[in-house]
């Protein structure tokens, strides 16, 4: 099909669930040309999830984190970073110097961790398999302990697992409570309490201040004067977007690729770069309920959905799709399921229905202007339906 | 067609309940319920829902043959 990719085809940067997920709609909708992958990690595609969950815990092996590629024609490309993006050539560069040329790109390069400035050895970060298996080795150890960084989603995650590993944990976070900015403060001292039951020894509205050690961690220094012992820290401090490589490429990257609701990346100009669109953790897009210049998700489900668009956007320019999703995403941490649909992080109220610590339920409702915008449920799946309904319908509307 | 799911899989995560609501429930005690056929029609919602599935439990099949989702 599309004469206009016969040259040098489809190239996709980052290997991953948006860029996995890109290759699959292409060819869903009959896209027959090349298609190349291009990936920093030496490994085919995997889900990222289990890694501070069921594969921290040692669980599952390396293999149950695999994506389906089978059957798509994709050539990989891996252990290849692209260092830069030459629009007007439409080439791609990598690390080496080599030049990859393209008719149609799609750039799904994610999100990376923020890291500790020279940290000592024992400081992990968790975006990806290595580090998760750098990680997990050090859990296994079990003889040390834990300190994490940030009481966001993935550090409360990773402090679940290794309690139910039987390590002591400390977390350190300055908001008041964990994932406050996420869920605010009913679902955070939710959270809090869950970590505390567990043995965690919970710090908030305190920064860690410095790691302490020669060469190996030993501790950590806190902002309220006092100084806890670890062994081994996680640095869980949240994620930006994988953009660098995109520097002086003439698209707007200002927190993040700037994309239009087709899901087509923006020229600093605020025009869309022709053949080049966009999808998953890397993107920032405009959403009727956000102010401008829109959100950015770290969800799942966000770069599966996204991903769709963006390779529809790309092969019928003349029709694209217009992404306008509920968000949604989950997180697992001990007993409890917690999953949410909406934007609950752009609430000015909540409304707390359900919050029972003892049978580990919790059901939060979140208002912007009094309207709802988002939910949040724990062991309470069977409501986050309707909550989704609601809101699909308020999008409808706009 | 078709529709099973792996329960041993299943983590009620919810996004097949989003992308088809006619076919796939959950019960008061958070536990996935399903339509076991359902009519082509609704293939298209069908196949969201299995690829929506963040653990990939959904399987969708012709009403006589084999796994085509
Ligand atoms: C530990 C962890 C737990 C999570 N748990 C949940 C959860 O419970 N629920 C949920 O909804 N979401 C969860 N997420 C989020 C979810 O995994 C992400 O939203 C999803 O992976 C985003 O996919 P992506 O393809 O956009 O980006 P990524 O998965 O980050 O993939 C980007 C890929 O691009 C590569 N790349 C980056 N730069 C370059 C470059 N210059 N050249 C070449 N390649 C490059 C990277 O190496 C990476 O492989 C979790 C994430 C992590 C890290
Ligand atoms: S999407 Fe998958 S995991 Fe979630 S409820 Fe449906 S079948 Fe179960």
């Amino acid at each position: 099909m599309s004469s206009r990719f016969d040259e040098h085809g489809i190239l996709v940067v980052g290997a991953s669930l948006a860029g996995l997920r890109a290759c699959a709609a292409l060819r869903k909708h009959g896209y027959d040309g090349r298609l190349t992958v291009i990936g920093e990690e030496p490994h085919l595609p995997y889900d990222r999830p289990p890694l501070s969950k069921e594969f921290l815990a040692g669980e599952t092996g390396g293999a149950d984190l695999s994506l389906p590629v089978a059957g798509l024609g994709i050539t990989w490309q891996l252990g290849r970073r692209a260092t830069r993006l030459h629009l007007a050539a439409r080439t791609v560069e990598v690390g080496d110097g080599t030049r990859f040329p393209f008719d149609g790109l799609v750039i799904a390069t994610g999100s990376t961790a923020r890291l500790w400035p020279a940290a000592p050895a024992g400081v992990h970060t968790l975006r990806g398999l290595d580090d998760a298996r750098s990680l997990r080795a050090a859990l296994l150890r079990r003889d040390g302990r834990l300190l994490v960084i940030g009481a966001g989603f993935v550090g409360s995650e990773v402090a679940a697992t290794a309690r139910g590993a039987g390590i002591e944990v400390t977390v350190v976070d300055p908001a008041p409570q964990p994932l406050h900015r996420a869920v605010g403060e009913a679902a955070g001292e939710f959270v809090a309490a869950l970590h505390r039951q567990a043995g965690v020894d919970l710090r908030t509205s305190t920064k860690v201040v410095s790691l302490e050690g020669v060469g190996k961690l030993t501790g950590a220094r806190l902002s309220d004067g006092t100084e806890v012992p670890a062994t081994a820290a996680v640095v869980a401090l949240g994620s930006a977007p994988a953009t660098g490589w995109l520097a002086g490429s003439g698209l707007d990257i200002t927190a993040g690729v700037r994309c239009d609701r087709h899901a087509r990346v923006l020229r600093r100009d605020g025009t869309p770069a022709p053949g080049v669109v966009a999808a998953g953790d890397v993107t920032r897009w405009p959403h009727p309920w956000a102010d401008a210049p829109g959100v950015t998700l770290g969800h799942w489900s966000h770069a599966a959905e996204q991903a769709e668009t963006a390779a529809r956007s790309l092969l019928f320019p003349a029709a694209p799709a217009r992404y306008c999703p509920v968000p949604s995403f989950w997180s697992d941490q001990y007993d409890v399921k917690f999953r949410s649909v909406g934007l609950p992080a752009l609430a000015d109220s909540a409304d707390v229905r359900e919050y029972d610590l003892g049978a580990r339920r919790l059901d939060v409702a979140y208002f912007r202007q009094g309207r709802l915008i988002g939910a949040l449920t724990g062991n309470r799946v069977a409501r986050i339906a309707a909550y989704r309904a609601q809101l699909a319908a308020d999008l409808e509307g706009r | 067609m078709k529709i099973q799911v792996d329960m041993d899989l299943c983590e009620s995560h919810g996004q097949c309940v989003f992308a088809a609501p006619a076919i796939f429930s959950f019960d008061d005690d958070d536990i996935l319920v399903h339509a076991e056929t359902a009519d082509e029609s609704l293939r298209d919602a069908v196949e969201k829902a299995a690829a929506a599935c963040p653990v990939r439990a959904i399987r969708v099949h012709a009403a006589t043959g084999d796994a085509a989702a």
